[in-house]
């Protein structure tokens, strides 16, 4: 007698095992990718400390390993992925791993909270559009999105600090806590929210815009729908009408959407968390590339596109849960 | 009466001059001073890794020997220093009674094992400098002997100590691999302030050392973090927020450091930075036929308008360049040698003397030049070359770089035809200048003379000097190298500009010693 699996179950690990191989094939090409690129992390060093003798600078390539050929290297790197171990960092001068687990929370942290912004209030928004649609809440939605849409997130970023933080002085310049005031408990959680709000809203309404034009656009052609009619025929009222019948239906392709967009999500977390001294995994990422640090750079590779594998087996499990149409094979 | 008027005024005076001093000296301890950085830093030990991002940390933990204040060499951890007569043995007397953080008394076996395991062998710049050196007895516990198998120049050796030479705790390092010691990630030394946290990409705290042989008085701040602020936009911002208190090294842009300069809450100026001069070069690849005569070369530097340079890049902090030794380095410095004035007409006579006449578009030949990623300054030096170079019919290309690329491109692969960036004087010419000059370099070095110069002359010159014990010997000789190099043109050392700090007005003694964000803090304090 053999248990039944349920279909969820064996549809999860089927997705997991076939991304296993593309994991590893992102990380072959990433990995040629760093090295066409001129200089190594030896150079981008030496040129930080403003010089230093032939001596020194050999000695720093044969301790990185940096003066094998290049597919020595690759295969190294592998060999080590393979069990699991990132590697050193030489511009942190510790194990790739440590650095990358200090940094992720703070980018998760900035990721959900971003993302659940812009789809609550995009898809809030857009709704509220569509059901007034072009009358002037709609038209104001509608140029406030297309506002919001056309900005770039380092110039509301700058902005933002111009406003609130210069000139009102409500809000942190940057960072993720109020530095040496050692807060616990929950004046630790409210310091982080604080530190939080500029670049949740910088990195948050370029999305938000999206969400809005999309759930808009979904929303009116649903409305139209010969079901929607039927249940408005049977008294299904304003909010019922809504919430129940347009609403669930319309959400489709804003879900595609937000697992798609999550890994540009992770792309604009770069400029962000620059911006704003977030310890994040965009900003790693961005100084990483500056100093050549390959290790460090191949990790965050790595862990990106496992996250954003996991995203995209999740979008598709709520994708047949919002429609039980779909099934999972 | 009249006495007793006498007597008053007297005592009045007195009283004045009381108060003058109290004010003067009245000095608010406590309090935390937060810093500005852009980059983060791996390594936080200066007996490793020589380099400003470096001091600006560790110089608060740990001490050099010999540090440089306006007064001249004044000794830190070292407190007398001599030479013997042939130059091979250099004796330096150690202070008394200085305790490491950990509680562990400073002796010469620190100093002796850092110079043979550090100094020598693994820091940059310094293993050049130490080659020579044999071994460092400890006759006392106070006195180190450093033995050389050639004459050393002491003047050469003071001058490099303030940066090459700082010491380590030997028992936290004897055994250990140096480079993958924890300590080199969590300084201990025997400075003002102790080691208490870094957060990599946000922070590093420094507390008070209680313990200081400066004195219980010193030092007056609780606590020093620094702020890792990679936006340079957002620095001044957060400067301006008051959430740092000083940003260094051009830590901010040079549109933000003149309008905040204009802001009565900010002192912004050179001043703290004379030990830290760079010049913006042009470099030429003489490989080339046609850089390779001397009349293009004196061409290109009549088309450079310095005045013009100074006024706009640098906003007028900085004064024209005289050949590889900047003005700020004392008796070795001359401003008598051979200049090239702005002088369009001239420049143009040259190239046609040189056989290079215009075409039809006015073009001349044509330029490979890759500007340097140092920063704003090299970055718009290098726009100005390029427009500068057309108007006497030169087309420039430029071809831009990150930091890896471009010492690449230039100094391992030679492919460029002109470059420029900056060459910092490191306080002796001997520790980071004639090797932009000097033949023989292994080809990559980065800040090496890659540009295919050969001049037996100056070979002979900057080997001469090296060994010279007489200091005015020395100092002419180094003359003759200037003048030589702004003969020759292998590099135009066209403009000399320390860097530039924005500081807020809350912190007193600040900027008061020539290295001064590399220096300790001991006598900084924050009036809040």
């Amino acid at each position: 007698m053999s248990l039944p699996v349920p279909p969820l179950l064996t549809y999860t690990v089927r997705r997991v095992v076939q991304a296993i191989p593309i994991i590893i094939l992102i990380m072959i090409g990433s990995f040629l990718l760093i090295k066409l690129a001129p200089g190594d992390t030896v150079d981008a060093l030496v040129g930080d400390m403003g010089g230093a003798d032939p001596a020194f600078i050999a000695r720093l390539r044969a301790e990185y390993g940096l003066d094998e050929s290049v597919m020595v290297q690759l295969w190294r790197y592998m060999l080590k992925l393979a069990q699991f171990d990132f590697g050193w960092s030489y511009v942190y001068e510790q194990p790739v791993i440590t650095v990358l687990m200090s940094r992720i929370g703070n980018t998760m942290l900035l990721m959900a909270s971003s993302l659940a912004m812009a789809f609550t209030f995009g898809v809030a928004l857009g709704a509220i559009a569509a059901r007034r649609a072009y009358s002037w809440t709609d038209n104001m939605i509608s140029t406030l999105g297309l506002v919001f849409y056309a900005m770039p997130s380092f110039f509301l970023s700058l902005l933002l600090i111009l406003i609130f933080s210069v000139k009102l002085g409500w809000l942190p310049v940057g960072g993720i806590r109020t530095i040496g005031a050692f807060k616990t408990g929950w004046a630790d959680v409210a310091d982080v929210a604080r530190h939080l709000v500029m670049p949740t809203a910088a990195l948050s309404l370029i999305y938000l815009a999206f969400y809005m034009r999309l759930m808009r656009t979904s929303v009116l052609e649903v409305m139209d729908l010969d079901f929607v009619r039927t249940a408005r025929a049977k008294g299904a009222g304003g909010a019922r009408l809504m919430f129940h019948h347009v609403m669930r239906n319309a959400l489709l392709p804003v879900v595609t959407l937000l697992g798609l967009q999550f890994s540009t999500v992770l792309g604009g977390s770069v400029i962000v968390e620059t911006i704003f001294s977030l310890p994040g995994i965009g900003q790693l990422a961005y100084t990483s590339v500056v100093k050549r640090d390959l290790n460090t750079l191949m990790g965050i590779i790595a862990i990106s596109s496992i996250i954003v594998v996991i995203v995209n087996v999740v979008t598709d499990l709520v994708y047949a849960w919002l429609d039980p149409r779909i099934e999972l094979k | 009466m009249q006495g007793m008027m006498g007597r008053l005024l007297l005592l009045g005076g007195a009283l004045c001059v009381v108060a003058a001093a109290a004010q003067a000296e009245e000095v608010k301890r406590g309090g935390t001073a937060v810093i500005h950085m852009v980059s983060e830093q791996g390594v936080l030990n200066p007996a490793l890794r020589a380099s400003t991002g470096v001091y600006q940390i560790s110089g608060k933990f740990m001490e050099p020997l010999i540090d440089k204040t306006y007064d001249g060499y004044v000794g830190v951890l070292a407190t007398e220093w001599s030479s013997s007569a042939d130059g091979k043995a250099i004796t330096f007397k150690l202070r008394e009674g200085v305790k490491w953080h950990d509680g562990k008394p400073f002796t010469c076996d620190d100093v002796a094992f850092t110079a043979m395991n550090l100094w020598k062998k693994l820091l940059n710049y310094s293993t050049t400098l130490q080659a020579n050196l044999e071994a460092v007895d400890c006759p006392t516990p106070y006195t180190a002997v450093f033995k050389y198998s050639k004459p050393m120049p002491l003047e050469l050796l003071v001058a490099a100590m303030p940066d090459l030479g700082h010491p380590v705790p030997k028992h936290l390092y004897e055994g250990t691999d140096i480079l993958k010691n924890p300590y080199n990630q969590k300084p201990v030394g025997t400075g003002p302030f102790k080691f208490v946290e870094y957060k990599r990409g946000e922070y590093i705290i420094a507390e008070r050392n209680k313990d200081y042989w400066r004195g219980k008085q010193y030092p007056y701040l609780d606590r020093v973090i620094w702020r890792f602020i990679p936006d340079k936009a957002a620095a001044a911002a957060a400067l301006e927020a008051g959430e740092i208190h000083e940003s260094g090294f051009n830590g901010i842009s040079m549109e933000d450091m003149v309008r905040l300069s204009k802001d009565p809450r900010f002192d912004v100026g050179s001043k703290g930075f004379e030990n830290n001069v760079a010049h913006s070069t042009v470099e030429f690849n003489l490989r080339n036929p046609i850089l390779a005569d001397i009349r293009v070369r004196q061409a290109i530097y009549h088309a450079l308008d310095i005045d013009f340079a100074l006024k706009t890049i640098m906003r007028g902090y900085g004064k024209p360049g005289r050949g590889p030794i900047p003005s700020t380095a004392g008796a070795n410095y001359t401003d008598n040698v051979p200049t090239y004035a702005y002088d369009l007409d001239k420049a143009k006579a040259l190239l046609d003397e040189a056989g290079y006449k215009p075409d039809a578009n006015g073009t001349r030949f044509k330029l490979k030049h890759r500007p340097a990623p140092w920063g704003e300054y090299t970055q718009l030096w290098g726009e100005y070359y390029a427009q500068a170079l057309k108007k006497i019919g030169i087309a420039v290309e430029l071809v831009t770089n990150d930091a890896p690329g471009f010492l690449n491109g230039v100094y391992r692969d030679h492919d460029f035809d002109t470059a420029n960036g900056w060459h910092q004087f490191r306080a002796d010419p001997a520790v980071s200048t004639t090797v932009w000059l000097r033949s023989g370099a292994p080809v990559g070095t980065a800040w090496s003379n890659q540009f295919g110069y050969k001049s037996d002359k100056m070979d002979g010159l900057i080997d001469a000097a090296a060994a010279e014990l007489d200091p005015a010997k020395r100092a002419g000789l180094y003359h003759q190298v200037q003048k030589l190099e702004m003969t020759d043109l292998p590099v135009i050392f066209a403009i000399e500009h320390p860097f530039l700090a924005i500081t807020s007005k809350k912190l007193k003694n600040h900027h008061n010693t020539p290295r001064w964000d590399s220096s300790s803090w001991y006598d900084l304090w924050l009036d809040q």
